[in-house]
């Protein structure tokens, strides 16, 4: 299989197995993140998506096979590990507080401040400019008021400035976790907006969802699990899309996979 | 907007079709402390009435709510940011009664500077706070429990002691003129604590607007998984909010000391729930997350308006409480739609 944009990945995985007690969870799989590139991970609910995941963003550690980022092989130390060698994840419906401002929202944890001593203070200025301008980046244009709730930001647009901040503080990779599943087709467009925004900025995006429109309208590589393996892995282009839309709906073509795989 | 994806979205609203004026009507709505002040104006209004004539319009009489208000202020605004961030203390009744007890043994029935038994019963305040906080973090436990608990055990504590000490509850203390001015200083009827509730208001205004504490405070009482996994340190802003309360509590046990002349380790009981009510009345949610300090100044004044309204009335003060629940019980439901408002922004 070969890849048009670039050879260079940022994350490959080499026969990676994880297993626990009793159960093999993820089988022999091996996978390649590429910079500029969204990989769609397809897949029933437990055929290993879920677990894959966490081994790229460090909560698991997998029993076999190795995990290389920029080419070196490496064990992740956990969650904030990941996050230091620039690998985010956004899980679905999570990363805002409603009740606060976007301002609040975008630099929490990480917060601007100006002045010394007992003056020091959150710097609302900078960090209202900052947040408005980079979910503008990502085509967000009806936020303009940096003291707004986020719970008055629609669903979309809540992924987005979620997306917008790992990206701000450095994400190289974005793991996002069936991020349009509980959107309508407005927000969802939002939110795939956003994702072909960050490839187009050069960031690898791992997106992992269950609807084949979402997945063939970003996709550049499509990865589809089954029983913890690996059953296809194509480039855009290489299937035709009433086939994958038949394999993530566990057609006749998921069917003779795992048959195959039995 | 292009003419037909308008045309596809009815529902989102242009940015440009909002009339200004009805967006400042509307963004004054979504304040949290929108119904507190609603609710603050509507009871003056209540008892400008009905107790027309009888001076609580007065310098007097408004000093007399002021310092009802005050008193209970200093401790219902660290208890305010401490339910903001999810948590609530049912100790600081105890703190209250131990610290007054501290200060008036201690330099009353003992020979102790007033000077150094007043840092002892902040300190003591604080040390509390550390135990109450440490326990709920680091147990998980109910804050309600953790706090129930160590309320018995210092309310018990502290009555066990000051008989043993002291043959009794209530001890009178003469307080030095330094100590009287700082704490029980008076202009005509308004006392010194009026003061000390405004300076905490600011303090806590400032610190929940203006410094990424206060953002730290909103996210661990509003969202805490989300708090947490953005470094934001949960434990120690809870931690750090129970020291608050207690101490705050402890200011007000030495507050009553020297303005009454005396300490009574049976006085503090009122103020575990009055707290509470206060912060609810101006618009903080119970359930953590929400909640401005205007909100809280102005519910502490609701609070001393309807104390010392009822009093002017000459009906019999018993209705003081009444009053408050139905205000409590109104305020909780106001709050839950004024948080819908917020959140649907129009």
């Amino acid at each position: 299989m070969t890849t048009t944009t670039t050879d260079h990945s940022l994350i490959e995985l080499r026969g990676v197995t994880q297993r626990f007690t009793g159960v093999t969870a993820v089988a022999d799989v091996s996978l390649t993140v590429r910079p500029g590139q969204v990989l769609c991970l397809l897949g029933h609910n437990g055929a290993g998506k879920s677990t894959l995941i966490k081994i790229l963003s460090g909560v698991y550690t997998p029993t076999e096979g190795t995990l290389s980022i920029d080419g070196e092989p490496v064990t992740l130390g956990g969650p904030r590990d990941a996050l230091d060698r620039g690998i985010a994840t956004v899980h679905q419906g999570a990363g805002t507080v409603p009740l606060m401002s976007v301002a609040r929202n975008f630099f929490l944890g990480a917060e601007p401040t100006k002045g010394r001593g007992l003056l020091r203070r959150f710097d609302a200025a900078t960090a209202g400019r900052i947040a408005l301008e980079e979910i503008r980046q990502l085509g967000i244009r009806r936020i303009r008021d940096a003291d707004q709730l986020v719970g008055t930001m629609s669903g979309g647009e809540r992924q987005a400035l979620v997306i917008a901040r790992a990206l701000h503080f450095g994400a190289r990779v974005l793991i996002l976790d069936e991020p349009t599943s509980a959107l309508g087709v407005r927000e969802a467009e939002i939110v795939l907006q956003a994702v072909e925004s960050a490839r187009d900025r050069g960031v690898a995006v791992v997106l992992i969802t269950h609807q084949a429109h979402h997945a063939l309208r970003v996709g550049d590589h499509f990865a589809v699990l089954a029983h913890g393996r690996l059953v296809a892995s194509f480039a855009r282009g290489e299937m035709e899309a009433a086939e994958v839309i038949d394999l993530m709906a566990g057609g006749t073509v998921m069917q003779e996979l795992e048959r195959k795989q039995a | 907007m292009t003419i037909d994806q308008a045309a596809a979205a009815p529902a989102v609203p242009d940015e440009q079709s909002e009339p200004l004026g009805r967006s400042l009507i509307a963004r004054t709505a979504r304040r949290p402390e929108f119904g507190a002040l609603i609710g603050a104006v509507a009871v003056y209004v209540f008892f400008l009435v009905t107790a027309s004539g009888s001076g609580f319009t007065s310098v007097d009489g408004t000093a007399s709510w002021l310092d009802t208000a005050a008193e209970l202020g200093v401790v219902a605004t660290p208890v305010a940011l401490l339910l903001i961030a999810g948590e609530f203390d049912l100790s600081i009744g105890s703190v209250v009664g131990a610290t007054s007890a501290i200060v008036a043994i201690g330099s009353g029935t003992y020979t102790m500077p007033q000077w150094a038994s007043i840092p002892l019963a902040i300190g003591f305040g604080l040390a509390v706070g550390l135990v109450n906080g440490l326990v709920a973090t680091r147990t998980n436990l109910p804050s309600f429990i953790v706090t129930l608990a160590s309320s018995l055990v210092v309310g018990g504590g502290a009555l066990g002691l000051s008989r043993a000490l002291s043959g009794s509850t209530a001890v009178t203390l003469a307080p030095e003129p330094s100590v009287q001015a700082v704490f029980g200083s008076k202009a005509g009827q308004f006392q010194v604590s009026i003061v000390w509730w405004l300076a905490i208001t600011v303090v806590a205004w400032w610190v929940l607007t203006r410094t990424r504490t206060g953002s730290w405070i909103y996210a661990t009482g509003g969202a805490p998984d989300v708090a947490r996994d953005a470094g934001v340190p949960t434990a120690r802003v809870k931690v750090g909010l129970f020291m608050a309360t207690s101490a705050g509590a402890a200011l007000v046990g030495v507050l009553q000391t020297i303005a009454y002349s005396g300490g009574d380790v049976t006085r503090g009981s009122s103020f575990i729930f009055d707290g509470v009510i206060a912060a609810v009345i101006g618009g903080v949610l119970l359930q953590g997350g929400y909640g401005s300090t205007v909100g809280v100044l102005l519910g502490t004044a609701t609070y001393g308006i309807v104390s010392i309204g009822i009093f002017y009335t000459g009906w019999n003060t018993d209705y003081a409480q009444l009053f408050l629940g139905a205000l409590l019980l109104v305020a909780v439901m106001a709050n839950n739609y004024f948080r819908k408002l917020a959140l649907s922004g129009r």
